[in-house]
C-alpha cells in the first residue's frame, strides 16, 4: 500500500518534469533561438504562405521540375497525413504483373516513367527515386540525375534556355552535409518558386 | 560514400560507449557527477514531493511489483488521457477522444517501452496527448528498463543479502541525470536542423501547382501537421521508445530533416544500450566482462547489418524492366538519406528494441527485410532496449555458462555465482516467453475469422498479396511480442482484434520477463561468491563471446526458421526467379 501511494506520487512529479517543464523549456529555447525553423521552416510568397522548405509538393505541370511520387491519402504530399505506399518489392501494383483477380496491370513504376515520357523527359534512363515513392510521402528532394532528365522539358515548357534552368537547378542543389552525409539533393519547390521568379524577370 | 557513413557511426558508436557508460555507472552507484551542483537539489525534491525515501532496501519481490505498480499506473493514465483529449485543452487541431481498443493498445505499447503505433500521430493525439502521456512514457519506461538493469547488476556482484537497492531511486536517477540532459541537448540540434517544436495549430499553404484528390477533386490547399515534436523525437531514439510524432516517423522531414539528424538520431538509438554494457563491467569491478558484451553486441548487429545494406543496394530486379537508371530499393526511402543510411537504420532500430523507421520496411527486398525481422526475433538482445537489452542479454550469459558447464560436467558460475536449477527455470522463461508469444499470436490471427468468415484476421488486415503479406503479420507480432514496435507499415493492424491482441502480447513480453530477470538478481544476490578455480569458464574471453553469440543464434533459429521460410524465405526465392 505504501509502495502505491509512493507510484501516485512520483508519477505526477516525473510527468510534471517530463511531460511539462521538459516540453516547455525546449519549446521556449527552440522558439528563442531558431523560431522560423522551430515553426516549420514555411515559406510565404506574396504575404500568403506558399509551402515549408522541408515539406514537398505535387507538380505534374510540364513546366515545373517534378516531386517523386506521394503515397499520402487522399492526395499527393498530403502533410496532415504522411506515409510511404507500403508496397512490397514484388507487388503487382509496384513494379506490373497479374493482379489478384488475375488481370494483368502495368504497375506503378511503368506509369510514372509512361507520365514523364508524356510530358517531354523522354531521353535515357529514368533515375529511380523519381517513380518511387518516398518513405514519409513529403519528400521534398529529388536526385541531381531526377533534376537533370527534366532541364530540358521545362525548358521548353518556360521558353527559356536548357542553360539558364541549369543554372538555377545548380544553385538549389544541395551536396553531402559536410562533405560526408546523406546524399546530395535537390529541393524542388524552392526550385520551381525559383524558376516562376526568373521567369518573371 | 554509403560505407564510409556506416563505418563512422559504429566507429563515433563505440567511442561515445566508454565516457557515457562509466557516467551512468556513477549514476546508478549514487555518487556524484559533474551534473550533481545542478541536478541534486532537483533530485532531493522529487524525493520530497514524492515521498521517496531512496535509502531504504528493496526485496527483489517489492522492487518488482513498484516497477509493475508504477506501470500499470502509466498505462491507465495514458489510456484516460486519450480517450478524452476531445475535452481537454492543447487540442488545436481539434481531434476526437481515441477509439477504446486503439487507446489500449497505445497505453500497452507506450508503457512497455515497444511505442508501436497502429494509429497515424497527425491525425490522431493531440498535442497535450502526445506531451503528457506519450512522452512521459517515453521516459519512464525507458528508465524502467534501466533500473531493472542495475538491480540485476546489484544482483550478481552482491554477497548474501536480500536487498537489490531502490526502485524509486533508480528511476528517478536514471530520467533525472541520463535522460533528461541527453534529450535536451539532442532536441535542441534537432531544432537547429530543422525539427518543429511549436504550440501553433496546423499551418495552412497554397499548392504553388493545385492538386487532385483521389476523386479527382481539386485540392489547392496544404495543411502542414506542426507540433512540439522535436523534445518527443530526442527521448523516442535516446530511449529506444521509437514511437513517431508524425505517421512516417522519423521519414518525415520535420522529424528527421537532414543527413546529420538522422546520423545523431542512429547514434541516439544504440548509444545508452551500448554504453550500459560498460556500466555493467564497472559496476561489476571487472571491465573485460562489459567489453565482451558489447562484443558479441557489436558482432551479431555487423552479421545483419551487411547483408541487409547490400541487399537493399542491389535492390529490386524488377526495376531493370522499366529503364531505371539504378535497380536500388528506393521505393519507400528518403532523397535526402539514401540507401545506405535507411539500411543501417533499419539494422539499428531492430537491434535496438526502439521501432522508429526512416525508410518503410514493408518495401524493403526479401532479405532487407528479413534482417530486422531476425534482429526483433532474437529477443531484442543485440544491444537491444535500454536496460532490457543488456539484461536479456546477461540472461543469455548465463544460459551460455550452463550449456558449457554440461559440457565439461561442472557447476556453472558467472562472475563467481553458480547457476543452479532456479537461475536456469527463470532464464528459461525469459527467453522463451516472447518467441511463444510471436508464433501463438501469428497463428492464432491466422485462424481467427474477421467479419468476414471466410477470411483470417491476419489475412484481412494484409495489405501486400503473396508472402509478403505473411511477412506483414510475422513481423507485427515479432514487434509487439518483442517490444520493437516498427512494422512492416501496410498491415492493418488498428482493428480491435489485433490492438487487443497485440496489446496483451507486449504487456506480458515486458512484465513476464520482467519478473523472471529481477527474480535471478534477488537469487543471485543472496549468494556466496564462489572463487575462480581452474575448472571456472572465464567470461570475459572470445571463445566466450562467440559461445554466446551461437546461443543466441540458434535458440532464434529453431524457433523462427520454419517460420521465415514461408515469408522472406519464398518472397526472395521469387524475386530471384524473375516473379511477375
Amino acid at each position: 500500500m505504501r509502495e502505491l501511494v509512493v507510484a501516485i506520487r512520483l508519477f505526477i512529479v516525473l510527468t510534471v518534469l517530463t511531460g511539462v517543464v521538459y516540453p516547455l523549456i525546449v519549446t521556449w529555447i527552440a522558439q528563442t533561438a531558431f523560431r522560423d525553423k522551430a515553426n516549420g521552416s514555411l515559406i510565404s510568397k506574396d504575404g500568403k504562405i506558399v509551402g515549408s522548405r522541408l515539406i514537398g509538393q505535387p507538380f505534374d505541370d510540364p513546366k515545373y521540375f517534378w516531386s517523386r511520387p506521394s503515397a499520402t491519402v487522399p492526395f499527393p504530399y498530403n502533410a496532415a497525413a504522411s506515409g510511404g505506399s507500403n508496397l512490397g518489392p514484388l507487388n503487382p501494383a509496384l513494379v506490373g504483373g497479374k493482379d489478384s483477380a488475375g488481370k494483368e496491370v502495368p504497375g506503378a513504376i511503368a506509369d510514372r516513367v509512361e507520365a514523364l515520357k508524356v510530358a517531354g523527359s523522354s531521353e535515357g534512363k529514368v533515375p529511380t527515386d523519381l517513380v518511387t515513392a518516398s518513405g514519409s510521402g513529403l519528400d521534398p528532394h529529388i536526385s541531381p540525375e531526377a533534376a537533370d532528365l527534366q532541364v530540358a522539358r521545362v525548358a521548353k515548357a518556360r521558353g527559356m534556355t536548357s542553360d539558364a534552368v541549369r543554372a538555377i537547378v545548380n544553385a538549389h542543389t544541395e551536396p553531402r552535409q559536410l562533405g560526408l552525409f546523406g546524399e546530395p539533393v535537390v529541393n524542388v519547390l524552392e526550385l520551381n518558386l525559383a524558376l516562376d521568379v526568373a521567369q518573371q524577370q | 560514400m554509403g560505407w564510409a557513413q556506416i563505418v563512422l557511426y559504429s566507429v563515433v558508436l563505440l567511442l561515445c560507449a566508454k565516457p557515457l557508460g562509466l557516467y551512468m555507472a556513477r549514476v546508478l552507484e549514487g555518487q556524484t557527477t559533474f551534473l550533481s551542483r545542478v541536478l541534486s537539489p532537483i533530485e532531493r525534491l522529487i524525493y520530497r514531493h514524492s515521498g521517496v525515501k531512496p535509502e531504504t532496501e528493496q526485496s527483489w519481490k517489492t522492487y518488482a511489483l513498484a516497477a509493475i505498480l508504477f506501470n500499470v499506473l502509466g498505462m491507465l493514465v495514458v489510456y484516460a488521457l486519450q480517450r478524452f483529449q476531445g475535452e481537454l485543452p492543447l487540442n488545436p487541431a481539434g481531434l476526437g477522444g481515441v477509439s477504446p481498443d486503439s487507446a489500449f493498445n497505445t497505453a500497452s505499447s507506450f508503457a512497455t517501452n515497444t511505442n508501436w503505433q497502429g494509429y497515424g500521430g497527425e491525425s490522431t493525439m493531440s498535442y497535450l496527448t502526445q506531451m503528457l502521456a506519450l512522452g512521459v512514457q517515453n521516459f519512464v519506461s525507458a528508465a524502467t528498463g534501466i533500473a531493472v538493469v542495475a538491480a540485476l547488476i546489484r544482483g550478481v556482484r552482491a554477497r548474501e543479502t536480500n536487498s537489490i537497492d531502490n526502485f524509486w531511486a533508480d528511476l528517478t536517477r536514471s530520467t533525472l541525470y541520463i535522460l533528461l540532459p541527453l534529450s535536451g541537448l539532442f532536441s535542441l540540434v534537432l531544432v537547429s536542423q530543422g525539427a518543429v517544436q511549436t504550440f501553433q495549430p496546423y499551418a495552412k499553404a497554397t499548392f504553388v501547382q493545385p492538386t487532385k484528390d483521389a476523386d479527382g477533386k481539386p485540392v489547392t490547399e496544404q495543411v502542414i501537421a506542426l507540433g512540439p515534436a522535436a523534445s518527443q523525437v530526442a527521448i523516442k531514439q535516446l530511449g529506444t521508445n521509437g514511437g513517431g510524432f508524425f505517421n512516417a516517423n522519423s521519414a518525415h522531414p520535420f522529424e528527421n530533416p537532414t543527413p546529420i539528424t538522422n546520423f545523431l538520431s542512429m547514434l541516439a538509438i544504440l548509444l545508452i544500450p551500448a554504453a550500459l554494457c560498460v556500466t555493467f563491467g564497472e559496476m561489476v569491478k571487472d571491465r573485460r566482462q562489459g567489453w565482451a558484451i558489447l562484443a558479441a553486441m557489436t558482432f551479431l548487429f555487423a552479421a545483419f547489418l551487411i547483408p541487409c545494406v547490400l541487399a537493399e543496394q542491389s535492390g529490386n530486379p524488377a526495376f531493370a524492366r522499366h529503364g531505371l537508371t539504378t535497380n536500388a530499393n528506393w521505393e519507400g526511402k528518403e532523397a535526402r538519406l539514401g540507401i545506405e543510411n535507411s539500411a543501417l537504420w533499419a539494422t539499428a532500430t531492430t537491434a535496438a528494441s526502439n521501432g522508429s523507421v526512416n525508410s518503410m520496411h514493408d518495401s524493403f527486398t526479401p532479405i532487407g527485410g528479413l534482417a530486422p525481422m531476425v534482429l526483433i526475433q532474437l529477443g531484442e538482445v543485440v544491444f537491444g532496449g535500454v536496460g532490457s537489452g543488456l539484461y536479456g542479454m546477461l540472461v543469455f550469459a548465463i544460459v551460455t555458462v550452463f550449456v558449457a558447464g554440461l559440457m565439461v560436467g561442472r557447476t556453472p558460475e558467472y562472475l563467481g555465482k553458480k547457476i543452479q536449477a532456479y537461475e536456469m527455470k527463470m532464464a528459461s522463461l525469459v527467453i522463451l516467453i516472447p518467441c511463444a508469444l510471436v508464433l501463438l499470436c501469428t497463428s492464432i490471427s491466422f485462424v481467427w475469422p474477421s467479419a468476414d468468415p471466410s477470411v483470417s484476421q491476419a489475412v484481412k488486415g494484409m495489405a501486400n498479396p503473396g508472402p509478403h503479406g505473411f511477412s506483414e503479420v510475422l513481423y507485427a507480432y515479432s514487434s509487439m511480442g518483442n517490444n520493437n514496435g516498427s512494422a512492416f507499415g501496410g498491415f492493418s493492424a488498428n482493428v480491435p482484434f489485433h490492438n487487443f491482441l497485440g496489446g496483451v502480447a507486449m504487456w506480458l513480453s515486458r512484465f513476464w520477463l520482467m519478473v523472471p530477470v529481477l527474480a535471478i538478481a534477488g537469487s543471485l544476490a543472496r549468494k556466496k561468491v564462489v572463487p575462480t578455480g581452474p575448472g571456472t569458464l572465464p567470461t570475459h574471453t572470445p571463445l566466450f563471446v562467440g559461445m554466446l553469440c551461437a546461443i543466441v543464434l540458434v535458440v532464434a533459429g529453431l524457433t523462427f526458421i520454419p517460420a521465415l521460410a514461408l515469408g522472406p524465405g519464398i518472397e526472395s526465392l521469387r524475386m530471384a526467379g524473375g516473379a511477375r
